[in-house]
């Protein structure tokens, strides 16, 4: 622990790190509360895997893999938003189709990149050390955006997710507002990419906000929560992982794992003491 | 009661799911101060009505006109309480929130609602008797208060037509009564179309029945027989019987 902290005080890559964890919790706090109250785990696990084809081709290109990962995340987003909204019937082959091809393109890509191919791992399973600072700017500017639009928007997306049809009824444009709050989660899916990759994102997106959601009562609430919660998780997934040199990013989901899973045995119990259902 | 202005022209209408009739022929024209009770077996098309009366759904044949207008165009005049049966128990939303989303279209589009929206909002919440609930989690409600603040949600707007799915579904007698004389209070301001999908205690509460499978007959309450029941259930005798003996 006195090591992690000292390398923290020394060390350019691990206060990127940690500033990335942080800046990642508020993100995921924020829309993850959204993909667990409507239940869009699915769609964002479609999104997430997508982005891996946008990753690949900006890698074989020699561009940013991260601009590649926006782009694809953004398209991934409003073609599964439209499909759910207009085909519903179609919506998880749609994504299936997605999910895979998405990540077919990016593996053929990054295969037939010349050269030394080590980023494969870190896409799918994040490397939070390994991030730059320049990139550490890029998701700020992100995290900005999706904070901003949803201090905007909140009355919306709250009478979208929570009754869809009365909010038509108001006149309000159900589908641009619905496609937005899957852009903005489709943004949260790039820069929780970074914390602990593809394969684990949906981990991070869900596990704070589900675990948030057992002790508040408003969706403000449970946004704040569930940021703290997040901000715990990276923080002590990063001290636990430095010194035994374990890979961060999954460290980071069996911690959260872990706290999901006892806060849901302590609430069944004291539920079950109390002999009533709250 | 007839030289009271339509609110409702419902003129030769079909409606079809999928290629399949849900509605057929229907004609009906409900006028100011009406408080008309729809009822019918499950299924019958009862809850299509309502949502070609809210534009919703547009009719294969015929037109829908509300408030002289095609639906959709005077939906800030109507006031609509769906079955509250479908909404998601666990989304962690407060009564008052609920009630705002009555006040969205009138609301700015960014930002919080203003403080007339929230005055709208806590008036409509003492007219349904909610007040008292206003910072609880909707999910954690009874039945019957659940329906009321979805009443409060449907007169924030201060509808003339106010349209309810089933209000009464999974709620005791003495809540159902409640729940109908406030419905009585409403009716001084506002046209009342409610759907159920037995008669209960809605007859000695409505002016006019309308019996919806497919085809929809409208009577005057007084006029309901057997006869008229039979036709629209067209289903088991027991059934009948039961409704006879109301």
């Amino acid at each position: 622990m006195i090591e992690f902290f000292d390398v923290l005080k020394n060390q350019a890559f691990m206060q990127n790190a940690v500033i990335i964890g942080l800046l990642a919790s508020v993100a995921c706090g924020v829309m993850g509360t959204y993909v667990v109250v409507r239940r869009l785990v699915f769609i964002s696990g479609g999104i997430s895997h997508t982005v891996l084809g946008g990753m690949g081709i900006a890698y074989y290109y020699g561009g940013n893999p991260i601009h590649g990962a926006v782009v694809t995340a953004l398209v991934a987003a409003i073609v599964i938003g439209f499909v759910s909204l207009r085909y519903h019937e179609y919506e998880d082959t749609i994504i299936g189709a997605l999910w895979a091809v998405g990540m077919a393109v990016g593996i053929l890509f990054i295969y037939k990149t010349p050269g030394y191919n080590v980023d494969l791992m870190s896409y799918l399973f994040g490397n939070i050390l390994m991030v730059e600072r320049q990139n550490v700017y890029l998701l700020i500017y992100l995290d900005a955006l999706i904070i901003l639009l949803v201090v905007l928007f909140y009355k919306r997306f709250l009478a979208v997710c929570f009754d869809e049809e009365y909010t038509e009824l108001q006149g309000i444009g159900v589908v641009s507002t619905y496609l937005l709050l899957l852009c903005l989660i489709a943004l949260t899916v790039v820069i929780l990419i970074q914390v602990v990759g593809i394969i684990l994102v949906i981990a991070l997106l869900t596990l704070p906000a589900a675990t948030a959601r057992y002790y508040t009562h408003t969706l403000g609430q449970m946004m704040i929560l569930a940021s703290i919660l997040g901000a715990l998780f990276t923080t002590s997934g990063l001290v636990v992982s430095y010194e035994p040199n374990l890979p961060a990013g999954a460290t980071i989901i069996v911690i959260a794992g872990l706290a999901y899973l006892l806060t849901t045995i302590l609430k069944g119990l004291a539920m079950r003491f109390s002999g009533r259902r709250h | 009661m007839s030289q009271e202005k339509p609110v409702v022209e419902i003129d030769h209408v079909d409606f079809a799911y999928d290629g399949s009739l849900a509605l057929e022929d229907i004609n009906l024209t409900i006028r100011e101060g009406d408080f008309l009770g729809v009822i019918g077996p499950n299924g019958s098309g009862k809850t299509t009505l309502l949502r070609l009366i809210l534009g919703l759904f547009h009719p294969l044949r015929g037109g829908v006109r509300v408030f002289g207008q095609p639906p959709g165009h005077a939906r800030d005049l109507i006031g609509y309480v769906p079955q509250h049966a479908h909404m998601d128990e666990a989304f962690p939303i407060s009564v008052m929130d609920v009630v705002l989303i009555g006040r969205l279209g009138k609301a700015p589009m960014l930002g919080r609602y203003r403080k007339s929206d929230r005055q709208a909002a806590e008036e409509a919440m003492q007219e349904a008797q909610v007040f008292d609930l206003r910072n609880r989690r909707f999910g954690a409600l009874s039945g019957g208060q659940k329906q009321r603040v979805l009443m409060a949600r449907a007169l924030v707007g201060k509808p003339k037509l106010l349209l309810l799915d089933e209000p009464t579904a999974s709620i005791d007698g003495r809540v159902e009564q409640d729940i109908y004389e406030l419905l009585k209070t409403l009716n001084q301001e506002a046209t009342i179309v409610l759907v159920s999908h037995d008669l209960g205690f809605i007859s000695t509460y409505v002016n006019r029945v309308a019996c919806v499978n497919r085809r929809l007959v409208c009577n005057p309450t007084d006029h309901i027989t057997g006869d008229v029941i039979e036709a629209c259930y067209s289903g088991p005798v027991h059934m009948i019987k039961h409704k006879c003996e109301l």
